[in-house]
């Protein structure tokens, strides 16, 4: 379905990242945000408490803390609408515990990490990207969630339509990995009218009270919702659940019910991966990124391809799930590897996982608190293309 | 094709960010190029000497921060002291000229000042200042077209204030013309 034109500034913004990933949500229909704003995430929830009152069923509330804005917005959802939260490292630390909840509930919502160099209070006002690993694995128990890295404010609000639409698809959190780079910079921000905006609705069921069971899935795996008032009964839990939403905790449910939460995700991973590739094919040396990394890199490259050597590189879109298959077939064709990013190895090990010892893999990292030196790039590119000869 | 390194400085509250802002939009939204602002957030950013960075280029920005600007816009004499080693030695500084003592540039470095803060309170509003700098930028540099700074302004600046904005653009916008005409 297109979006709704209530929630969308159709025009031409200079504004940062924050900005646009606030008017991606109102874009795509979001229609409450529960947070406790904290740097550099702020500027989004800021935002979304000054346009909520112009834009119809549109609702901020500042809760007391990333726990209960974390939860606030799954009660959302269940009430029929869309909702996100917004946070940073620190916070987003705090809400790992309804990560999981939402994952195990199917609640579709979306989880907006403005990263700043950590660990712990670490850096608030200068960027990092390292708690990739903790949006994949931060949760306790076996689950597979979506996540995304926008480079631009176009893509903040392009990509947030994105995160979205896939927790409706697959009925699952997904995070939304900026950061501070990202969030603070100003840049245009085109934004299309309504009806070139493709929205995917929620998946409400047509079944009447009685016949429908809220946790049975659907062929491809993934269970119909309802809308809470309109006349079905409905048991939500973290515990282990049968179709009927209630707790069931013995091995066979416990093995259906976690088997599809990660199969759902798993098995479409093709469907899901969003990559973009410049000059890999006929590259020696590929260099994998993301997010505002990325940006830095394509000057690295270039750099390095002055310098004769062949280079290409691989800018994930969608983080996770992680496009595997893809690296895997490019160790086979004897390209070497470099993971740029702002850490000292997350994705790193995910790269030299897939490539299962067929192929060279060098980090170019560090802390956070600034972008990558280009030089440091080019170095690990070299030291990369020397590990073939 | 070359890209323009910008870097504004100033004292907290002189508008230092509205004038990064209002030059990157109009770069980018009125003049078609590319615009990418960052800005020092922080302690710094809190009175004392902040600035604000803006990157223009036709082609797209990919390293998001200001490295060595070739051009400067300073407003205050901290920030001078501050930013002023960063800039390219052939490039150019404009300087509040009664709040700021450019000593020490290396001699390469074309310097351009304005009493801007002087021609600010003549139009009534010392507050403007960063308005009259950005009318002096326009005309002294070229980077962005005076069309698509005054809209930049127009839809930037507090409702009712953009008579006395524009204004305060103008008259920067004269005297810079009147330097570049003189040089």
């Amino acid at each position: 379905m297109k979006a709704d034109p209530k929630g969308v500034l159709t025009g031409s913004h200079y504004i940062d990242g924050d900005h646009a990933c606030c008017e991606g949500a109102l874009a795509s229909g979001c229609r409450f945000v529960g947070g406790y704003p904290i740097t550099p995430s702020t500027e989004v929830v800021e935002r979304f408490a000054r346009r909520a009152p112009m834009v119809e069923g549109a609702h901020f509330i500042q809760m007391e803390d990333e726990l209960a804005a974390s939860i606030a917005i799954q009660g959302a959802v269940w009430a029929g609408k869309k909702a996100m939260t917004v946070t940073s490292g620190p916070g987003f630390s705090l809400m790992m515990e309804h990560i999981g909840l939402a994952v195990m509930t199917e609640t579709p919502c979306v989880f907006v990490d403005v990263q700043r160099g950590g660990p712990s209070t670490g850096l608030p006002t200068l960027p990092g990207q390292a708690d990739m690993m903790q949006a994949r694995w931060g949760s306790h128990g076996d689950y597979e969630i979506i996540a995304l890295s926008p480079n631009s404010p176009q893509e903040c609000f392009d990509l947030t339509i994105d995160a979205f639409n896939l927790s409706e698809q697959y009925r699952v959190p997904v995070m939304f990995m900026m950061d501070e780079c990202v969030g603070h910079m100003m840049e245009r921000v085109v934004i299309p009218p309504a009806d070139r905006i493709e929205i995917t609705p929620r998946r409400y069921t047509a079944l009447p009270p009685g016949e429908y069971l809220p946790f049975k899935p659907g062929p491809d795996m993934i269970p119909e919702m309802f809308k809470a008032g309109d006349g079905y009964r409905l048991h939500i839990t973290g515990l282990t659940h049968d179709f009927k939403g209630y707790p069931a905790m013995n091995p066979e449910v416990q093995e259906q019910l976690v088997r599809r939460l990660v199969d759902k995700i798993r098995l479409s991973e093709p469907k899901i991966r969003r990559y973009e590739e410049d000059g890999v094919e006929d590259a020696d040396v590929v260099v994998v990124t993301y997010g505002i990394t990325s940006r830095v890199a394509v000057e690295a490259i270039e750099a390095a391809r002055k310098r004769g050597i062949k280079v290409g590189m691989l800018r994930l879109v969608v983080v996770w799930p992680f496009p595997e298959p893809r690296i895997f077939e490019l160790a086979c064709r004897g390209k070497a590897f470099v993971m740029a990013e702002m850490n000292y190895g997350q994705i790193f090990y995910e790269v030299e996982r897939s490539v299962r010892g067929r192929a060279p893999v060098v980090l170019a990292g560090h802390g956070g608190g600034t972008v990558h030196n280009i030089d440091d790039i080019v170095k690990k590119i070299e030291e990369a293309h020397r590990c073939l000869s | 094709m070359a890209k323009t390194e910008i870097k504004i400085g100033g004292f907290g509250g002189q508008g230092v960010i509205l004038t990064g802002y209002i030059i990157g939009k109009a770069a980018s939204i009125f003049d078609g190029k590319n615009a990418t602002m960052t800005q020092a957030f922080g302690p710094e950013a809190r009175g004392s000497a902040c600035s604000a960075q803006v990157i223009v280029a036709a082609d797209a920005i990919l390293y998001p921060y200001v490295k060595r600007p070739q051009i400067m816009v300073i407003m205050s004499q901290e920030a001078f002291t501050k930013f002023s080693p960063q800039l390219d030695p052939n490039g150019m500084i404009l300087i509040e000229e009664e709040l700021v003592d450019p000593k020490g540039l290396p001699p390469t470095v074309k310097v351009f000042g304005i009493p801007a803060t002087r021609i600010a309170e003549e139009l009534g509003r010392k507050i403007v200042l960063n308005i009259v700098m950005a009318g002096f930028f326009t005309a002294v540099t070229g980077i962005v077209s005076k069309d698509a700074m005054r809209k930049a302004i127009e839809s930037s600046v507090p409702k009712g204030t953009e008579g006395l904005n524009l204004l305060a653009f103008e008259k920067g916008y004269e005297y810079g013309l009147g330097k570049v005409q003189a040089q």
